[in-house]
């Protein structure tokens, strides 16, 4: 029997959205207030979902304690109280919320063995999140 | 594929009334919800687009322009309003909470640029919400 699991976690990080190939003018109207040399940060929330069966002996998809751990190491402790823009994934890359969800996703991906990834959900802001399901369509 | 949602907050009253039925029937169907008055909600709406992200700046839409869109299409049209008697959908139509999703799916569609729309979700209350995917789910 396969079951869905999600767990919250958060972590705060700066940023800043400025694309070096674009003129300055271009990059204040892209990215407005968010361009500012200095950067600023937010109070991310992210989600993590994860499905499996039901394992009978234990009656879990897989372990909370591995998935906390998993991401504490591979993705809180990366990321929280940093600046995403030093971080070498964003070097070329822009460290937009997008960007960020899509990274956060392909390294649990890579790094999380217990369970299959179903989707990863990112909220910058208590008015806008992002979510990416490793390019596949989400089940609502 | 990339998903975006973003919400935003407007507060609106409305009654449910079937010209079609009995004074009777309409009591019976909508209950207190009938009352010729109104009543109001405070609805939180959350609008998900869906694209890929554009390489050169990172999104996968214009935040800025979505908001826009929502405040010009769906707030200014509807906060502080009474759905029945100054939002045209409702003149002939119930303003229950699964129309207004349809209502705003519908203004929205047709004013989104880049991305796609991929679903409107409206809460009542926060007990309360219906999601719509378009004509074609």
């Amino acid at each position: 029997m396969k079951a869905h699991l999600t767990r919250r976690y958060r972590f705060s990080a700066s940023h800043r959205l400025h694309n070096a190939e674009m003129s300055d003018d271009e990059n204040r109207a892209t990215y407005g207030k968010c361009n500012n040399p200095y950067g600023h940060g937010h109070n991310y929330a992210l989600e993590v979902t994860v499905s499996g069966a039901v394992d009978p002996a234990t009656g879990m998809v897989c372990n909370l304690v591995d998935l906390d751990s998993c991401v504490e190491t591979e993705v809180l402790s990366r990321y929280h109280l940093e600046n995403l823009n030093t971080r070498q994934e964003f070097a070329v890359t822009i460290p937009t919320t997008e960007n960020l969800c899509i990274q956060i996703f392909d390294i649990l991906h890579r790094r999380f063995p217990h369970a299959h990834l179903e989707r990863v959900r990112l909220e910058e802001t208590m008015m806008n999140s992002f979510e990416y399901a490793g390019g596949q369509e989400l089940i609502s | 594929m990339v998903y975006l949602t973003r919400k935003a907050e407007f507060a609106a009253s409305h009654y449910y009334h079937n010209p079609d039925f009995s004074p009777e029937e309409n009591q019976r169907l909508f209950g207190k919800c009938n009352n010729p008055n109104g009543h109001g909600h405070n609805y939180t709406l959350e609008v998900t687009v869906k694209g890929e992200v554009d390489p050169r700046s990172g999104f996968v839409v214009d935040l800025k322009q979505l908001k826009e869109v929502m405040h010009r299409e769906v707030l200014d049209a509807m906060d502080h309003r009474f759905l029945n008697k100054e939002v045209p959908e409702f003149f002939n139509k119930i303003p229950t909470t699964e129309n207004l999703a349809i209502a705003i799916w519908q203004r929205l569609e047709l004013k989104l640029q880049k991305a796609k729309l991929h679903r409107v979700r409206v809460y009542e209350t926060q007990d309360l919400f219906v999601d719509f995917y378009g004509e074609n789910d």
